[in-house]
């Protein structure tokens, strides 16, 4: 039977519509991208959870396309549980993601990659 | 100079050469890196029969010390295609300076070649893609340097204009090396008119594909001094690893390059100041200004400004890559092996009129994967030893 290994439960969890990350349950510590140990710690003992959505802006860049094609935001969002990752901020020009801007997470269908996670401005804020 | 490492000056760097630099239409990787090799062996005055370490990596050839050994007739000692991206070659000097101290071999060469231009048409990568990235389709290397890029302009206010200018100061030497593929007036507002390809970064702030091989022959001091050319010393070389995905660099403004510099120098009893001519791996404008600051030749943070001072173009302060660097001298694919031949050069007072007068140290600078990996190499002239 194939095991269900932290990258296979990563993405099943996604195309379930669910974003979840791992936490270690003795140090607290969570963990993107899902691994077999966490990075700083070295814990083994992850288990699933789910972080609260919001994050902010670290790093952004605009992968310019050939028109008509539109361009495309590449940025680094911090979420506020403290992982990175590389993402699309979407729902506004990637002309205006800026570094700080506060962020929240959802799930949507891409083109031809299935369900990805993406980041919006967050209105609540 | 007493101090440093026991490895300080225990070994030196006796061969160099490039071969096919531009365009090569026609040759394949292999060949190139060969002639390269054969080249550089010849300028040692060794023969094939005497190299005994082989360091080598390819485009896309991962056991490509066995083949590069077939091709050119050797039986190797030892063999390493250990890659770290366009840095692997400054790991493979240290490696060799190691192997070679402790008498495992007595001539290392070292060497590189590429027909991405010609062959591929596209640069060519050795990064395995990441599930956690592939979905966003970044259009890498460049998306990633240009976060950094965005961070590093966040936290010290760096300009378009000051990334700009390491282009123009890259330029204005190309424009003293004949052998460099671009060559003509360059400013910042051209660079500025380039269309951006993943913001800030514009076309002209990206490096050139280009083919070309380079190779370079090491051996231990005391045979050194018998060979052809004079010798030119390894006094530091140190590397370091801290992150493959952009995303897990724990800040996008600061590269390993602070460690391996900060090692380097130690090792040689070295610092900044004394450095006379430094070539860089300038994959982006933003690697100039973020490896200068990291190996300490300013403050962090100050990148912007100091390079816009003038201080690394012809007639600055501090000479930075004489050659014209991977932006307009040549970029086939993994540039590392070339901040090593310019280096050679200049410090044998072969470099024309690019030539840094009096040079007697020089800092060659590695970097691969995505701000990755860091190697750093300090060189000096024999009686630096």
């Amino acid at each position: 039977m194939t095991q269900a290994t932290p990258t296979t439960t990563y993405f099943r969890h996604l195309a379930e519509g669910k974003f979840l990350l791992q936490r270690s349950q003795s140090t607290g510590e969570w963990v993107f991208y899902p691994r077999m140990l966490a990075p700083r710690s070295g814990a083994t003992d992850l288990e699933w959870a789910e972080p609260s959505g919001p994050g902010t802006v670290y790093a952004t860049t605009v992968k310019r396309m050939k028109p008509p094609e539109p361009n495309v935001s590449i940025a680094i969002v911090e979420l506020d549980e403290g992982p990175r990752m590389m993402t699309h901020v979407q729902s506004i020009p990637p002309e205006q993601v800026f570094i700080g801007m506060r962020v929240r997470a959802r799930i949507v269908e891409a083109p031809d990659a299935g369900k990805i996670l993406v980041f919006e401005p967050d209105s609540a804020e | 100079m007493t101090r440093g490492s026991q490895l300080r000056g225990k070994t030196a760097f006796v061969g160099a050469a490039t071969f096919g630099c531009g365009e090569a239409p026609g040759y394949t990787s292999i060949e190139i890196a060969a002639e390269a090799a054969r080249l550089a062996i010849a300028d040692a005055g060794l023969k094939r029969s005497d190299i005994d370490g082989l360091f080598i990596c390819l485009p896309n050839d991962f056991l490509a010390g066995l083949t590069i050994a077939e091709y050119l007739g050797i039986r190797p000692r030892m063999t390493n295609s250990s890659r770290t991206g366009g840095s692997a070659f400054l790991t493979h000097a240290e490696w060799a300076m190691l192997a070679l101290d402790a008498g495992l071999i007595d001539h290392a060469l070292i060497c590189y070649g590429s027909n991405q231009r010609t062959g591929a048409g596209k640069l060519v990568a050795a990064q395995a893609p990441s599930p956690f990235e592939l979905p966003y389709r970044p259009n890498n290397p460049v998306a990633s340097y240009a976060l950094a890029a965005s961070r590093h302009m966040y936290e010290f206010g760096t300009t378009s204009e000051q990334l700009a200018s390491v282009a123009v100061a890259a330029r204005q030497w190309a424009n003293l090396n004949p052998d460099a593929f671009r060559h003509g007036p360059l400013s910042i507002e051209d660079v500025l008119a380039t269309r951006l390809v993943s913001d800030p970064l514009h076309a002209a702030d990206c490096c050139l594909i280009t083919d070309g091989g380079a190779a370079v022959v090491m051996t231990r001091a005391d045979r050194a001094k018998d060979l052809r050319q004079t010798p030119v010393a390894l006094l530091g070389a140190a590397s370091a690893t801290w992150h493959i995905e952009i995303a897990q660099l724990a800040d996008l403004a600061v590269s390993a390059a602070q460690e391996s510099g900060r090692r380097a120098f130690a090792q040689a009893a070295l610092g900044p100041s004394d450095i006379d001519v430094v070539n860089l791996y300038d994959a982006f404008t933003i690697n100039t200004i973020m490896f200068l600051e990291d190996l300490g030749f300013c403050g962090k943070g100050e990148g912007g400004p100091f390079v816009a001072s003038g201080a690394i173009a012809p007639g600055g302060s501090l000479p930075v890559n004489t050659n014209g660097g991977g932006l307009s001298f040549c970029h086939p694919g993994m540039y590392g092996l070339f901040t090593l031949v310019e280096s050679i050069r200049q410090l044998r007072g072969q470099a024309g009129e690019r030539q840094v007068n009096g040079a007697k140290l020089a800092l060659a600078h590695g970097n691969g994967g995505t701000l990755s990996s860091q190697a750093t190499c300090i060189l000096g002239v024999p009686d630096t030893v």
